[in-house]
């Protein structure tokens, strides 16, 4: 009955290895990110951004990590000490869990072994990873609780109520996907787009909704309503300094990464690209392809945040609940009906 | 090995459980409540049912524990606020749930529990779920769908009163 | 009566379906902020990249004072007051002093100031000392008064002001400029 225990040792130490390099690489992307986003903040509005700390700036992560290390250390005095600190580490914990379920390639010879380059191939997936996204407004609830100051409960409510509406139409969003493709599988999914077969062309809208959706569930601009510099003053974490802050910034660049990795299987394609055999070069093609859809990803993502403003508040809940969620559900019964058609 | 694990499992959701109750600042038993639901879910993952597992996250930790949070956050319900209830009260709830748990023991004391025979270890998996609920349960499933959606209406009904009147 | 042609006739007219789904109009933003990376990655950038490269400053710049020196390296000032009287904002205070025998080599009139005082944050930097003084001594120059912590090191005395002899600082320009300025004065 309990198969999960039946695993031999060498296994689990193939399964911890790449969790580590996939924990490293989700580091190193998450704090490049924050470079990037600065240079192309820049770059957008013709400036050269960050170029002081080593060449081309590319140390800044570094300086910047560290200055968040030096900082002092404050906790408000009449905040709830335990759940102030546990708020940063829950949202950091709950954006690294995501990435377990994403298949980065599909397997990698190293020294005569096969690796399987995906944490663990679970039959939901994709319920995983919906489930792991509601669980993150909770470290943005407690943050913004136990500063005990009324702008951080603010954000802490605008953010999560902005992340529990966008869930849904998210969630609907990816039925059609589910519908069509038949399983909840992301390892499956990925297969099934070998060559030019990618979701996105049968599922445009689908796409569409849950981009949006990716962009409001990462409380990035146009959907920023949790940090609303102007009126918030930083929203959830106003109280918040040093690493912990840094926690939490580190956090949703991990959650942006994700959301791209998974936009990238979901939609993309994975790690398949027409003409590339995700298995060339011993396997690496794969992660190569899936990682540049990634970065381009990401790079959308900074685009966007740096070409819009912001949603006015009522606007945001307006076009969750009455623009998306309708338009999803419409997308998931013509799906239904299509394939109903076209498989009888 | 697996007993061990469903023991500690076990354990712990007992103990978290009874944090719910006791203690005294209403967010902390909410996020008691939802490293329960954690543990809980961990022992649907025991029995291979990952797919209820992973529901049981996201509709109870996930949505329900949220709205729960939102509305003891908006209250702003602390330890110093809590409404003191005279001793009659206390007493007498406490006679009322002793009772009722009296009840369920004497009720209980005398059965047997029936064995469902050896259960499918693949029930719980998506695809046999699926069968399983679209095929022998289809009419309580779709009644219960209904059912919601009523309930939905009557939330919104609820919400706009002053439209009613 | 219509002043300008640049008055705009309000209209509230209901948006079509391609601009309230507003997909359109994010797509062309996106668009303007694109063509600005790509001019700056493949163009030149406006931004000066400042302690190497410093931006150039206008001939008619006017910064911190210099109390001029002449060939010999005699101080010019002979400590007479009018650019104290000129100031606006009476930021200047000096003493004067009488030279003794022996003393030549380092003042060039028979009158000195013996402390010569600009008070930086009183200065507004009007330029009008320069045209009071009547032995071309005192100048406002392209350098910029640097900054400081406490209010007191911004009264700048001699040792700030007047010109070191191995770094003479060059005023021919602004010489001409301030000679200009009065002569058309005078000859209005």
């Amino acid at each position: 009955m309990m198969y999960i225990l039946l695993f031999d040792f060498a296994f689990i130490l193939q399964k911890m290895g790449l969790i580590g390099v996939i924990f490293l690489i989700t580091l190193t992307i998450a704090a490049y990110s924050t470079y990037g986003e600065r240079k192309i903040a820049a770059f957008l509005q013709d400036r050269i951004g960050p170029d002081r700390a080593g060449p081309f700036g590319l140390l800044q992560p570094v300086a910047d990590g560290v200055k968040m290390f030096m900082k002092e250390d404050f906790i408000p005095a009449n905040a709830n000490k335990g759940l102030f600190i546990l708020a940063p580490g829950i949202f950091m914990f709950v954006a690294c869990m995501t990435s377990a379920v994403i298949p980065w390639g599909t397997t990698l010879t190293l020294f005569g072994a096969n690796i399987d380059l995906q944490v663990t191939d679970i039959n939901i997936g994709i319920l995983y990873i919906m489930g792991f996204v509601s669980l993150g407004v909770y470290g943005i609830m407690i943050g913004g609780w136990a500063s005990n100051n009324k702008y951080s409960l603010y954000g802490a409510i605008r953010a999560s109520s902005q992340m529990i509406s966008y869930e849904l139409a998210m969630g609907l969003s990816l039925i059609a996907i589910v519908m069509m493709t038949g399983t909840l599988s992301l390892r499956t999914m990925a297969e099934q787009q070998s060559g030019f077969q990618w979701n996105v062309l049968y599922q445009p809208l689908g796409f569409l909704i849950f981009f949006i959706c990716a962009l409001a569930e990462c409380n990035r601009a146009p959907f920023d309503m949790a940090e609303c510099e102007t009126e918030l003053i930083g929203g959830y974490h106003t109280e918040y300094g040093s690493m912990k802050l840094g926690f939490f910034l580190f956090a949703e660049y991990i959650n942006m990464f994700v959301s791209c990795a998974v936009i990238s299987t979901v939609f993309f394609g994975g790690y398949n690209f027409p003409g590339l055999d995700p298995s060339w070069l011993g396997g690496l093609m794969g992660p190569i392809v899936l990682f540049s859809k990634i970065f381009f990803f990401i790079f959308v993502f900074m685009w966007i945040r740096w070409t819009l403003p912001r949603f006015r508040y009522d606007q945001l809940m307006h076009l969750g609940w009455k623009g998306l969620i309708p338009l999803a559900i419409v997308n998931m019964l013509l799906t239904g009906a299509i394939t109903l058609w076209l498989g009888k | 090995m697996t007993l061990a694990i469903f023991i500690t499992l076990a354990v712990l959701s007992v103990i978290t459980a009874l944090l719910v109750v006791l203690s005294k600042n209403p967010v902390h038993s909410v996020l008691y409540l939802i490293v329960t639901f954690f543990i809980i879910a961990a022992q649907y993952i025991m029995l291979n049912a990952q797919f209820l597992a992973v529901v049981h996250l996201i509709v109870y930790a996930g949505a329900i524990m949220v709205l729960f949070l939102f509305v003891l956050m908006l209250l702003n319900l602390n330890e110093d606020t809590e409404p003191q209830k005279s001793s009659a009260w206390k007493i007498s709830a406490a006679i009322t749930s002793g009772m009722l748990f009296l009840t369920l023991i004497g009720a209980l004391k005398g059965s047997t529990i029936a064995l469902l025979g050896a259960p499918n270890p693949q029930v719980g998996l998506v695809r046999n779920l699926g069968a399983v609920l679209f095929k022998d349960f289809v009419v309580p499933f779709e009644i219960a769908g209904i059912l919601f959606l009523a309930a939905m209406v009557g939330a919104v009904m609820v919400g706009k009163r002053d439209l009613a009147m | 009566m219509q002043l300008t042609n640049r008055s705009k006739l309000v209209v509230n007219k209901q948006m079509t379906f391609w601009e309230r789904i507003y997909l359109p109009a994010i797509l062309k933003g996106m668009a303007t902020t694109l063509k600005h990376m790509i001019r700056l990655t493949f163009g030149k950038s406006n931004t000066l990249r400042y302690p190497e490269v410093t931006k150039e400053f206008a001939p008619v710049y006017r910064g911190w004072h210099v109390l001029k020196r002449d060939a010999q390296g005699r101080e010019n000032c002979t400590a007479c007051g009018l650019c104290a009287v000129a100031c606006p904002a009476e930021a200047i205070t000096m003493v004067a002093e009488e030279r003794q025998k022996g003393e030549e080599h380092l003042y060039r009139e028979e009158k000195y100031a013996a402390v010569y005082e600009i008070n930086m944050l009183r200065c507004i930097f009007c330029g009008l000392c320069e045209e009071a003084c009547p032995k071309e001594a005192i100048f406002l120059t392209d350098r910029i008064v640097p900054s400081d912590y406490v209010r007191q090191d911004f009264v700048f005395g001699k040792d700030m002001l007047v010109e070191k002899m191995d770094q003479r600082i060059d005023i021919t320009v602004r010489q001409m400029q301030v000679k200009e300025r009065v002569a058309a004065k005078v000859a209005q």
